[in-house]
């Protein structure tokens, strides 16, 4: 599994996806797309970040998992991601990744980078 | 052609095993080496069979030496054989096929054979000796055909045994010619604990009883004892003792009086000849346990290998320990006192612990520990060493950790400063030495060392000592395993000791835990916030306020996540009853949402599969419509109460039992617990709703109702201990409500009751419920609670759901998907 993969658009499209406040607090919302759900996430610390939602083990649902830190433990099997880099890390580091997308919030709304 | 010595060894017993193996390790090539064994299979530990009876061990985790093993050792081995004649004069062995093996060097490992009391009956079916694998398979047959069973015998030996067919089922009683139990390693008071332990483990004694006769046509039927009693039987174990085995040398010739007298090299009456274990009789003494064979196994490998041609064998200390789950009980050295001697007993008859050490000069001379038996092995090294304990005798009895803190010494240092050959394994035999060499060699955590060295992998007793190892090894690196384990790796505190914190120090939020108790991370992890989470709220029903973000994912989304993303909602259905009504609505449901799939449960209620996210609250407020309320199928929490048909409809039922079970849920539902948890009430003692493998099971008899704890259907099947029996419907549920509440105050999160059982013990939830105040104040207590937590979360969410926002996509992006959901949610 390559390390932290991001998606690799071939120019990016910022899209405003909706506001900070409705992601949960330590919690996560999902963005339908073509290529997947990706998962935005909001930590403890107000940071916003997001990856596609599908554990690289089996599939699972990554924005119905804990958030704790930086990182966001899948609900299948508890393996454990950063959100920064979409590595899995504890017991399960360097067994897979999920690609992260780019984010920023502007005026208090998402953006994710897209084509 | 070389000229290796050749060294034929009778017996592939443990004393077999071992010799060849001590011989190895001190030289592996200057000799020839065969075994010969009367059972047709590799060496194993024989006092494991107990465990293996018992079912918590198979047959392949106790075997110590296996075929591969000799081969890959170049030892020739005759398993199956038995031997036919010694030939002194040719120097061979001749074995019942007819073939002779030469050597020059003989060694007897013959072991012994269990005595059979010539009772009338005694030829009957079903009779049986507890001694070896065959024994073993006649009795776990015999178990699994139910019944009764009575084990002649009430030592070690007989225990185990008793034990191991009672775990399995049995009617299980010990008939014993003496007042107490064990009473070659055990005083008086430890006799009686023993028996009252074992009661609660099922076995009955029967003690100061002589039997007569064993009763029957062609099978065991029953034991009748000389005071007239008839004992029921379908089986029928004799342990009453062991007799070394001795004919191959008597018909040899060699000299041989108990046993095989041996000199103190181990040599018989013939100087080609030795003799270890069992069938050996050195300095008068005869021994039936397993220190005495490492000891004789390693002076005669230092002999015949000549790495200490001078090295001799004076006799061993002795220490037992029973082998029965959860029962701690240590003997060793002089326990029962005698002239001079000066005793030091503890007992704490709340907690079941007794502990007697015996001082004869200064010096300990003997130890019996019941309850708590960890300190065994210190003892027993204080007894072999024989120094003086003058100036630690004030707090001896409060075992190693106490004294040693006490006199400012570092537990670590003593066992520093062991010479590398002390033993610290004496199940399998392992030094000191070999134990740091493993850990130096990167074994660096307990299970590592089990793994290579089988240190502390048998009885565990020496588990302690290795820990110590491990420190004094590895120092700062080893992360000790002892004492309370972390709750995770955000913090040093264990469960318990975090929530006593909580209630002690007023705790009410995760943040002020993590806060008061220096969590490392800045908001804990999926395994510790969970946990907090629940502690908060059974510690403060009222006031503290639920952290969904702290949930797993079952319980935040109220339905139960599957493999493929999509969830299950089972809705409750009391005491596993349903209407037409419901069932309709369920239907509806499944038509109106495309269920895939609707399935029974193992808990006897529907589960609708492959419900998508989205549509979650819509489904609850159609089935909220019919009445019906959350399932919890999700949950830590009550899920199913499992109930038969009971006197209403079954010819055999003696009360009410859906009814009960009707009840019980509407009392429990709802609650929060560290775990899930499962009910179940059965009609009669045929035990339709399995009553006996749930968490709280009730099993309904003529006079009441029978009231059952602790079981599991799980990973590791435990059946139930029972609790108490009471004679109404009120008390059955008076009880499950403290019981409830004492698990959920008391178990670490994510332990079940089978565990937690095994880990406080079930005397301790005895002495809880059974003391009318203490019952009373856990129902208050849960009571309280209940009017928190009783709320039904499909109720509560169906209709103020605003699915866009919770259930649904923070926005589409998707191919025509339009875009103006996106600025609806602004």
């Amino acid at each position: 599994m390559n390390a932290n993969v991001t998606l690799n658009w071939p120019s990016l499209n910022w899209i405003d996806v909706g506001a900070a406040i409705d992601v949960p607090y330590q919690g996560a919302r999902r963005v339908d797309t073509d290529l997947g759900a990706i998962a935005v996430f909001r930590t403890v610390d107000n940071e916003y970040y997001a990856v596609m939602d599908k554990c690289p083990h089996k599939g699972g649902p990554l924005s119905e998992g804990i958030v704790h830190g930086r990182h966001i433990a899948c609900p299948l099997h508890n393996w454990s991601f950063s959100l920064q880099t979409g590595e899995a890390v504890g017991a399960d580091a360097g067994k897979g990744c999920t690609p992260t997308v780019p984010l920023k919030i502007e005026n208090e709304r998402i953006f994710l980078g897209m084509r | 052609m070389d000229n290796k010595q050749r060294i034929v060894v009778i017996g592939a017993g443990m004393a077999g095993g071992r010799i060849v193996e001590e011989i190895l390790k001190r030289d592996s090539s200057s000799f020839d080496i065969s075994i010969i064994g009367a059972e047709a299979c590799a060496t194993y530990d024989r006092i494991q069979l107990s465990p293996v009876l018992a079912g918590e061990k198979s047959f392949d985790d106790i075997v110590t030496h296996s075929d591969a093993w000799y081969d890959a050792n170049g030892v020739k081995t005759h398993f199956g054989y038995w031997v036919q004649s010694i030939d002194r004069v040719a120097k061979q062995v001749v074995l019942h096929d007819g073939q002779a093996i030469g050597y020059d060097h003989l060694i007897l490992a013959t072991g012994s054979d269990p005595i059979r009391l010539p009772l009338p009956g005694s030829d009957l079916q079903g009779v049986v000796a507890f001694r070896d694998l065959h024994d073993v398979d006649l009795m776990t047959r015999a178990a699994n055909a139910g019944g009764e069973a009575v084990v002649i015998g009430g030592g070690l030996l007989g225990l185990e045994a008793a034990y191991g067919l009672a775990k399995r089922g049995m009617k299980s009683t010990v008939i014993h010619l003496v007042d107490v139990l064990m009473e070659r390693q055990l005083d008086e008071a430890a006799g009686r604990l023993l028996e009252k332990a074992l009661l609660e483990r099922g076995v009955i004694s029967v003690l100061s009883a002589q039997s007569e006769a064993i009763v029957g046509e062609t099978h065991v039927e029953g034991l009748k004892l000389k005071d007239g009693r008839v004992i029921p039987a379908s089986l029928l174990v004799m342990a009453v003792g062991i007799r070394p085995h001795v004919e191959p040398a008597k018909s040899a010739g060699l000299t041989v009086e108990r046993g095989i007298v041996v000199d103190d090299q181990m040599r018989t009456s013939d100087p080609s000849i030795f003799a270890v274990g069992e069938c050996v009789q050195h300095r008068g003494a005869c021994y039936g346990l397993v220190a005495p064979i490492w000891d004789m196994c390693r002076t005669l490998a230092d002999v015949l290998t000549g790495k200490n041609p001078d090295a001799a064998y004076y006799g061993s200390e002795l220490a037992t320990r029973l082998k029965v789950s959860g029962v701690d009980l240590y003997s060793a050295g002089q326990f029962n006192g005698g002239e001079g001697c000066e005793d030091i007993v503890f007992r704490d008859p709340g907690r079941g612990v007794y502990k007697r050490v015996v001082v004869k000069d200064n010096k300990l001379v003997g130890t019996v520990l019941f309850g708590e038996a960890a300190d065994g092995a210190w003892y027993f090294d204080l007894i072999k060493k024989g120094e003086t304990i003058a100036d630690i005798r004030d707090t001896l009895i409060f075992g190693q950790a106490v004294t040693e803190a006490l006199a400012g010494v570092d537990p670590n240092a003593a066992v520093a400063a062991w010479p590398d050959d002390t033993e610290v394994c004496g199940c399998n035999g392992v030094t000191k030495g070999t134990v740091v060499e493993a850990i130096c060699g990167g074994a660096d955590n307990l299970d590592k060392v089990r793994g290579c060295t089988k240190a502390s992998a048998s009885c565990g007793s020496c588990t302690g000592i290795v820990e110590q190892l491990l420190k004094v090894t590895l120092g700062d690196a080893f992360k000790a395993q002892t004492g309370p384990k972390p709750m995770c790796k955000c913090t040093e505190h264990g469960h318990q000791h975090v929530r006593k914190a909580i209630i002690e120090q007023g705790l009410k939020t995760i943040p002020d835990v993590m806060q008061a108790m220096k969590w490392t991370t800045p908001d804990g992890c999926s395994s510790c916030r969970p946990a907090l989470n629940y502690y908060l709220l059974c510690a403060w029903p009222r006031e503290y306020q639920d952290d969904p973000r702290s949930r797993f994912v079952n319980e935040r989304n109220h339905a139960n996540i599957q493999k493929d993303g999509t969830y299950s909602v089972v809705p409750r259905m009391w005491g596993g009853v349903t209407s037409a009504k419901e069932l309709r609505a369920i239907a509806d449901v499944c038509d109106k949402f495309d269920v895939p799939m609707v399935k029974v449960t193992g808990g006897q209620r529907l589960d609708l599969f492959g419900i998508k996210k989205a549509d979650l609250p819509a489904v609850w407020a159609d089935l909220n419509a019919a009445g019906m309320v959350s399932g919890h199928a999700y949950a830590k929490a009550l899920r199913t109460v499992k109930t038969c048909v009971g006197s209403e409809w079954c010819r055999f039922g003696t009360q009410d039992s859906t009814g009960l079970g009707i009840k019980l849920e509407q009392d429990t539902w709802g609650s929060w617990m560290p775990h899930k948890f499962k009910m179940a009430v059965s009609g009669c003692p045929r035990n339709c709703a399995e009553a006996t493998i749930k968490d709280f099971g009730i099993v309904c008899v003529d006079s009441g109702y029978e009231l059952h704890v602790g079981g599991n259907a799980g990973i590791h099947l435990r059946g139930t201990d029972l609790l108490c029996k009471v004679a109404t419907e009120a008390e059955a549920r008076d009880y499950s409500m403290a019981f409830v509440q004492l698990y959920r105050e008391d178990a670490w999160y994510l332990e079940r009751t089978a565990p937690w059982i095994e880990r406080v013990g079930l005397e301790f939830v005895k002495t809880q419920l059974f003391d009318e105040e203490t019952r009373a104040d856990l129902k208050a207590r849960f009571l309280e609670s209940q009017a928190v937590f009783q709320v039904d979360p499909w109720a509560e969410h169906a209709p103020k759901s605003e699915p866009a926002k919770v259930f649904s996509p923070l926005a589409d992006l998707r191919e025509g998907t339009s875009q103006d959901h996106i600025t609806e949610t602004a």
